[in-house]
């Protein structure tokens, strides 16, 4: 043990990690620099524990790192196989739920959806595909937003409440049901106060709003997820003059 | 595993592949392996595919289906597939979810026809086609999965050849596939 007695720790995976009472499992973790694989949650926002990617086993009990609060001496599993197959479990869903087709995907390569689900070692969604039918609004002038992408994380909701001051977003209904909905009597997000400029125009993680005018820019193949695995660039804001170590030199080996 | 791992007669592998609601991109991914196309040559020798035009499906160790099941047809050839193959594969996006195909699938099947044959723009001579020849079209494309069991999965629009390389290998020795992450893709 370390000789700063006031510094908390648990472990995750076998190493010592730091934490500042309040820090959730998550916040410990990434502020160490260790990646645990998430979709609904964000630094900075607030956390969500909606969708379940971040599976952790601590103590015994699977809980969502994003959510519980980290404790003196907690023992947190997090890359073993089980709870691995329950993040794969948890995105074969998310994939059969929606209309996610990469090959057809502005946001693929972009797409953190697709990167976890790379991390995770998912090679097939499995379970029988839904395939709804949903609605593409594309009435404002500069964002698209397609609904068959989206996973109804609320980064979007949280981002334009708390980061935008306008609450464009919400989710509405219940179970399947539940969709993405935005603030127009018309139900258009072209009729809303929403700008390309929002935190809420950058912040989703799949291809559900996108902004017209940045289509295929970056050719498929050389995106931010084709250079370098999301475990190491999941929570950093791309930066265009970054020099990625090729995906290639990477040990990583997937599940 | 049990009779899986046997080698088939004469020593090499035999192996069938089919191009299912597919665009053969999967294909000619596998003949970008270049040159380990000599060391596979030792390995396996081909039965149905569209590499030797042969039209008859014999029994095999190990069958490729690239494309979703999107007609009748496709639903003879996999399930025909399935009892002469003993370990069938799942090849590129399209056998694995359904892929660009089954972007039709929330549309209903009388509305595409609609659109494509009878009141889409530029037409002549519009109306279905019903040449008894023409496989019925199924009301949704499906993933080859919903339709016959099958024993490994490779995303990828189209897999790369590194990839299939290590799809075949892993066949070839019955273990399960483990993909680096660069060979890792949905797109």
């Amino acid at each position: 043990m370390s000789n700063e007695q006031a510094q908390s720790t648990f472990t995750l995976d076998g190493r010592r990690i730091p934490f500042e009472p309040g820090q959730t499992i998550m916040d410990a973790a990434l502020a160490a620099g260790v990646y645990i694989p998430h979709l609904c949650h964000k630094p900075g926002y607030a956390p969500h524990g909606s969708c379940r990617v971040c599976v952790v086993r601590a103590d015994g009990r699977e809980l969502s790192a994003c959510t519980a609060p980290a404790a003196a001496d907690m023992s947190v599993e997090s890359e073993v196989p089980d709870i691995r197959a329950l993040r794969v479990a948890v995105l074969q869903m998310l994939f059969a739920e929606g209309n996610h087709v990469c090959p057809a995907c502005e946001a693929s390569g972009n797409c953190t959806l697709q990167a976890v689900a790379y991390h995770c070692g998912m090679l097939t969604p499995r379970f029988p595909q839904r395939f709804p039918r949903r609605a593409v609004d594309a009435s404002h002038p500069d964002v698209i937003l397609d609904h068959n992408r989206c996973i109804l994380c609320e980064l979007c909701v949280r981002a334009s409440r708390d980061h935008d001051g306008k609450r464009v977003f919400a989710v509405s209904g219940r179970g399947i049901a539940s969709k993405l909905i935005v603030d127009a009597p018309s139900g258009q997000l072209g009729d809303t106060d929403f700008s390309a400029d929002d935190a809420a125009a950058r912040v989703c993680p799949v291809g559900a709003i996108l902004p017209r005018d940045a289509a295929f820019r970056a050719p498929i193949g050389r995106r931010r997820f084709d250079v370098a695995p999301v475990s190491r660039v999941g929570d950093v804001t791309p930066d265009p003059d970054a020099q990625w170590p090729a995906v290639d030199a990477l040990e990583e080996v997937t599940a | 595993m049990n009779a899986r791992n046997e080698p088939a007669a004469g020593g090499k592998v035999r192996v069938a592949t089919a191009s299912l609601a597919g665009c053969f991109g999967c294909h000619m991914s596998l003949l970008d392996i270049d040159e380990r196309i000599l060391d596979l040559v030792e390995l396996v020798e081909f039965d149905r595919t569209p590499l030797t035009d042969i039209k008859t499906l014999g029994p095999c160790d190990l069958g490729l289906i690239e494309g979703g099941v999107a007609n009748a047809e496709n639903v003879q050839v996999l399930r025909e597939f399935r009892r002469q193959c003993k370990v069938l594969v799942a090849l590129g996006a399209c056998a694995v979810t359904g892929g660009i195909p089954a972007m039709r699938n929330s549309v209903p099947l009388a509305e595409c026809l609609d659109e494509a044959f009878v009141h889409g723009m530029g037409l002549a001579n519009a109306g279905i086609p019903d040449d008894p020849e023409l496989p019925l079209l199924l009301s949704q494309v499906h993933p080859i999965h919903e339709v016959v069991q099958v024993d490994y999965f490779l995303p990828g629009c189209p897999p790369s050849a590194e990839a299939i390389w290590s799809l075949l290998t892993a066949v070839l020795e019955g273990r399960a596939l483990h993909l680096p992450l660069a060979q890792l893709h949905y797109d």
